[in-house]
């Protein structure tokens, strides 16, 4: 059964498609490469599954059962969480705070309740085991690597038990160490059992992880296939049109 | 042999010692003491018993909202009615006292004034969205007219039946420290908890490293907002309850100005202006520092007209200091 199915999904904004008729799969532990130019629709598709729109048609089910969101809280129960490509974290704050941020573990002492640094520090720390980072959850964010945020900003998911983690963009913007840094966490997300849909412009990153891709183009789904089936240069036809579907 | 990794090691876990002398609460306090020092030396009347008194109290009123500033500074705003919300508290207790009620019943209505103007700053800047500067530049000249509307510009002088019961809490003293800093010491202490170890204090200061990333995960940033105005409020309501009885009378130029002193205190002290940063001993020792500064020149026989320029550059030199830090840690 697969953990994430759309079925049909369009979405329209007034006069413009941005989504005509996709369907897509994604197996538990898989990772999906979604391909596609600037304005293809992949953030739309993105911001459907991750409840911060409704699709004008088409159904979304997960682990079989349709679900319908309203808004990201929605997504977030059934288990979606989004990774964003500026990390969403607090620079002024340690590792182990961002990672337990809105969600702190208190202990009561004397009638109050007080943050729970030693079990926020214990979970992290273990949390970044996992994910075979050498993140330490008392450091300061601020003077963490790409890498080592990126570790935080996923540490967050697994921390939430996420089925589907919705990355966008997670290597645009660092250098070539981190962005293997990155794939790793991808690897071990993969090996938690947990669906990745992975958003990327970089051929050469979607082919080292992704075992799925899917490419689309003005809002339609081109291609949607086995990564060890397809080459980069296939899907750069794919995206600009140059190959007509595959 | 040491391996780069050491070295990385070495570079972000710094010895205690260390930490301290790259603290800029450690320097201001460093200063603040050679100036007392300097100025035993220097004159008769700064080590006396009543200079000293003096002192400590002064510095108490503007530590006491120094601390509410800082909570605002470190959740990325800034609070400018703070004057306007002491001279609004004093005024609220002092006629109500004047006019025949208890101690007690004005001092929460003066408090539920000052909280009210706290949570319409909130409001304002949480809800509607309109930039902290303007709102709180607003609500500076409106409650400084509602305190002269409320008084009809008169200064105030007879408290009532608990006159004596105000003076006494605001201007008297126990054990020989002026009761002031009993109550600056124990919010000092407080808040350093709260701060640290409470998730009220925990999102204060995400809400002042990155708004957006607070709200994504699910803080209620506008509540916390709301909230943290209201404190600041509260912080200026108890300190003007507190000068009303130090002063034993109340006009309605009381507390002007002061909202520059409090974030010069809280400043120097350490909160970043950019939101993120803070503590409320530095808040404490950055309004201890100005006192101190102020009483010396008065002492040394410097004119007054001198007090804004050196408060100035300790500002900018507490802002250049932080600047340097930044610098040398970022490679």
């Amino acid at each position: 059964m697969s953990r994430l199915r759309l079925t049909g999904i369009s979405k329209s904004f007034g006069a413009i498609q941005a989504l005509s008729d996709v369907s897509l799969e994604v197996a538990p532990g898989e990772v999906l490469g979604l391909m596609g130019d600037n304005g293809a629709g992949k953030s739309t598709l993105v911001k459907i599954v991750a409840g911060n729109f409704r699709p004008t048609h088409g159904s979304i089910s997960i682990d079989g059962d349709t679900v319908d969101f309203h808004k990201p809280r929605d997504a977030q129960r059934q288990g979606i969480e989004v990774v964003y490509q500026d990390l969403a974290l607090c620079d002024n704050l340690s590792a182990a705070s961002n990672v337990f941020l809105g969600r702190e573990p208190r202990r009561r002492v004397a009638g109050f309740r007080f943050l729970d640094y030693s079990t926020m520090h214990r979970r992290s720390a273990e949390l970044f085991a996992i994910l075979k980072s050498e993140t330490r959850p008392r450091d300061l964010v601020r003077r963490m690597s790409g890498g080592q945020r990126q570790a935080v900003a996923i540490a967050r998911t697994l921390l939430s038990n996420a089925k589907i983690v919705l990355m966008d963009e997670p290597t645009a913007a660092i250098s070539v160490r981190q962005v293997s840094e990155v794939l790793d966490l991808i690897h071990r997300l993969s090996d938690q059992g947990i669906s990745v849909v992975l958003i990327s412009h970089r051929m050469p990153d979607v082919f080292a992880v992704c075992s799925h891709i899917a490419v689309l183009r003005r809002g339609e789904l081109v291609a949607s296939k086995l990564a060890k089936d397809s080459s980069p240069e296939e899907v750069t036809g794919l995206i600009t049109g140059a190959i007509e579907t595959a | 042999m040491t391996t780069l990794e050491q070295a990385i090691d070495f570079s972000q876990h710094r010895s205690p010692v260390s930490r301290i002398l790259g603290s800029q609460i450690f320097w201001v306090f460093a200063a603040a003491v050679l100036a007392c020092l300097a100025l035993t030396l220097l004159t008769d009347s700064f080590a006396t018993q009543r200079n000293l008194f003096n002192v400590t109290r002064n510095f108490a009123f503007v530590g006491l909202i120094a601390i509410g500033m800082t909570t605002v500074i470190a959740s990325g705003g800034i609070d400018l009615s703070v004057g306007s919300t002491v001279v609004l508290a004093a005024m609220v207790i002092s006629v109500l006292m004047s006019t025949g009620y208890p101690f007690w019943i004005s001092a929460v209505a003066a408090l539920a004034a000052a909280a009210a103007v706290g949570w319409l700053n909130g409001l304002l800047i949480a809800y509607v969205g309109m930039p902290p500067f303007v709102v709180t530049l607003g609500m500076l000249s409106a409650a400084r007219s509602l305190a002269m509307v409320l008084s009809n510009n008169k200064m105030i002088w007879e408290f009532g039946p608990d006159h004596d019961l105000l003076l006494w809490v605001g201007g008297g003293s126990t054990l020989g420290l002026p009761h002031p800093i009993y109550v600056l010491v124990f919010l000092a202490a407080l808040m350093s908890v709260v701060y640290r170890w409470t998730r009220w204090g925990q999102y204060v200061f995400a809400i002042g490293g990155n708004e957006q990333a607070a709200t994504l995960t699910g803080i209620p940033v506008k509540r916390i907002k709301v909230s943290i105005y209201v404190f600041s409020a509260l912080t200026a309501g108890v300190a003007g309850i507190l000068m009303a009885g130090w002063l034993g009378s109340v006009t309605t130029n009381l507390g002007q100005a002061m909202e520059l002193t409090v974030i010069a205190a809280a400043v120097i002290g350490g909160a970043n202006l950019a939101g993120g940063q803070g503590t409320a001993l530095g808040a404490v020792i950055g309004a201890l520092l100005i006192e101190v500064i102020r009483n010396s020149l008065i002492l040394l026989g410097i004119s007054t007209f001198w007090q804004g320029m050196f408060i100035g550059c300790f500002i900018i030199i507490a802002v250049a200091f932080d600047r340097i830090r930044n610098l040398s840690s970022s490679d």
